[in-house]
């Protein structure tokens, strides 16, 4: 009996010390999106590959727990209150309200945001290169410029572009913003149409028919949701529709150049890698996501009236429908 | 639930009981189904955002936000009284015009307040850690409300208005103004859902178009557990159940959760929710029955 005592207290120490060993290499990484969504799931899934790619494997040296509000902002507010209290290594809040709500319930652990357009204007930084607190993250401001480019390309003889769009989606709005400077760059007018809810999306598309010779759908969930809806105006008016995703393109808009939300992750996740190696999310610029593919589906293209030029085809990382 | 998140939860739950009260008075007092609380809700985050940017005090601009609150339910009321909209028409109506008013009151649909001094800022740094200092503040103003509240409820006045919402014809018989006290009742509700609305928007740091999506049926669901876990006697306990209710439902949240450590994913977490609250509506009913079959068995 005394030996089984002593092999269960040996057995014991050493479930101890090895569960300590683990623990204190453990890193613990909370991620938090404001709703389930495609690009915000893989921007997600990005952040996890970045993590695992720095060695940082889950399940022995890293911990990653993920809670979406369901599109509830007051249970967003909760979270981040969860989160505070647990003393994760890292929060990782996707999209604008979720990095809000994060920030405003720790000054001290370090919060890496991402998927966020607009971040000094939401207040989540002073300024990009020099963030100072605990804050640092990702832009996904789009290229909208580029975006603009390509239009021009392939529609040389646009001269009013429709944009179509929830005025109560942040990250739209300032989309828009930008789309009307670089608009007025290139010489073009912007005509805006807004839609509320998905149902909205199919008459305000029609509304631009006549008004706009091409409509542009910024990566607007509302909107986005009832994409196929504005598709068939486009085709029916002989419209071409481009996005600023490049998903988008499978489900029948022209082309676009947008990001892969899974390398927008990765980018966030080398941010958190940064910190958790010991940086001080201060020290750390918020950086602007990067890696442009550029989509291009040109049989939605003829069934629009247009013919996507051999150059465009060319550099596309990828050609919907072949 | 570390510490942080039960205060959390409670401030939370303190906050959205100012919502609780404001749908038990159109809801119960008043027996008006109201949904304009969805746009009074984040019109009162709005307003008082768009004011502190603005550099207004900020207990003055919650005040103001109350009030643009109260205007809401006077458009809703007048909706239905003077133009004979069926009520949950007439709040509908008001809850979606609210919308494009928020958008407008904003200029954005996102303002944000991180940087700005708020209600809360003179009580950090008095020793006390920010996660208790927020539910104290909620909870001193709670407790105001809810003594103005009881003592308003069982004035003269206060009487006529649950009168209306009992028995209107007979309460015309009385001699009272049931048309009057449906304006003044509407008011008070969304003014309290408006400050609801203030108060988040400055203990999270933002005020967004999407706050109010849902605040009714969190104000029904904080009403109606507060009814179950504490049958009221007298108005202030009526009262005082609605606060218990909000926070119990946000406890209920806060379970939901931390429910992946019995395989649940973040994806279930309404679901999780909405079976906690039910089971918290369904158990004292249980028991209950239990009781009267025991009561029968005896005899």
């Amino acid at each position: 009996m005394t030996i089984t005592r002593l092999f269960l207290a040996a057995a014991t120490a050493a479930v101890a010390l090895t569960s300590a060993a683990a623990f204190a290499q453990t890193k613990t990484v909370a991620i938090t999106a404001i709703v389930e969504h495609p690009a915000l799931d893989a921007t997600r899934d990005g952040v996890v590959e970045a993590l695992k790619a720095a060695g940082y494997t889950p399940g022995d040296t890293l911990k990653v727990e993920y809670q979406s509000a369901q599109g509830n902002p007051a249970t967003a507010a909760q979270i981040a209150r969860q989160f505070a209290g647990a003393r994760p290594d890292v929060i990782v809040p996707i999209s604008t309200p979720s990095a809000q709500a994060v920030v405003a319930s720790t000054r001290d652990i370090p919060v890496v945001f991402t998927a966020v357009t607009d971040p000094v204007g939401a207040q989540l930084v002073r300024s990009l290169d020099k963030p100072g607190a605990n804050v640092t993250g990702v832009s996904d401001m789009a290229p909208v410029a580029e975006h603009v480019a390509l239009i021009r390309e392939i529609v040389p003889s646009v001269k009013r572009l429709g944009v179509l769009y929830n005025a109560g989606e942040p990250n739209s709005v300032s989309l828009v913003k930008a789309l009307k400077d670089e608009a007025q760059k290139a010489g073009l007018t912007v005509v805006e149409a807004t839609a509320t809810k998905s149902a909205d999306a199919q008459p305000a598309a029609r509304s631009l028919v006549g008004k706009a010779d091409a409509i542009y759908v910024p990566l607007d969930n509302t909107v986005v949701s009832a994409l196929e809806s504005v598709v068939a105006v486009g085709q029916q008016a002989k419209l071409p529709v481009f996005s600023a995703d490049t998903d988008s393109v499978a489900r029948g808009t022209v082309a676009s150049i947008g990001f892969d939300y899974r390398q927008v992750g990765r980018q966030t996740g080398e941010a958190v890698v940064r910190i958790l190696k010991g940086e001080k999310p201060g020290d750390v610029p918020v950086t602007f996501a990067k890696g442009t593919d550029l989509f291009v589906n040109p049989k939605s293209a003829a069934a629009m009236g247009v013919t996507i030029p051999e150059a465009v085809t060319q550099r596309a990382t990828k050609v919907v429908g072949q | 639930m570390s510490e942080i998140a039960f205060f959390g939860a409670v401030e939370i739950g303190l906050v959205y009981a100012l919502v609780a009260l404001g749908v038990y008075l159109s809801f119960r007092v008043l027996d008006f189904p109201d949904l304009t609380v969805d746009g009074s809700f984040p019109l009162g985050a709005a307003v008082c955002a768009t004011l502190l940017v603005a550099g207004v005090n900020p207990w003055i601009a919650s005040l103001v936000a109350a009030l643009a609150g109260s205007m809401a339910g006077l458009v809703t009321a007048t909706l239905n009284v003077r133009f004979k909209i069926l009520h949950l028409l007439a709040s509908i109506l008001t809850m979606i015009a609210l919308f494009s008013v928020n958008l407008r009151v904003m200029g954005r649909p996102n303002v944000a307040l991180l940087m700005q001094d708020t209600v809360l800022t003179p009580f950090y740094g008095l020793g006390l850690p920010d996660h208790v200092v927020r539910p104290l503040v909620v909870l001193v103003v709670v407790v105001v409300i809810v003594l103005l509240l009881a003592r308003f409820l069982n004035s003269e006045f206060g009487l006529a208005m649950r009168a209306t919402g009992v028995n209107a014809r007979m309460a015309r018989a009385q001699g009272v103004q049931t048309d009057f006290h449906i304006y003044a009742g509407m008011a008070l509700s969304n003014g309290l859902c408006a400050l609801a609305g203030a108060l988040f928007a400055q203990t999270n740091g933002f005020a967004d178009v999407t706050t109010g999506i849902g605040t009714i049926v969190v104000g029904l669901a904080a009403v109606i557990v507060g009814e179950t876990v504490l049958p009221a006697r007298a108005m202030l306990w009526a009262l005082v159940g609605c606060v218990v209710g909000s926070i119990l439902y946000r406890l209920a949240v806060q379970l939901a959760l931390s429910a992946d450590a019995i395989g649940l994913q973040a994806s279930d977490l309404n679901l999780v929710t909405a079976v906690l609250v039910a089971v918290a509506l369904i158990l004292p009913r249980m028991r209950l029955k239990a009781a009267s079959k025991k009561r029968e068995a005896v005899r």
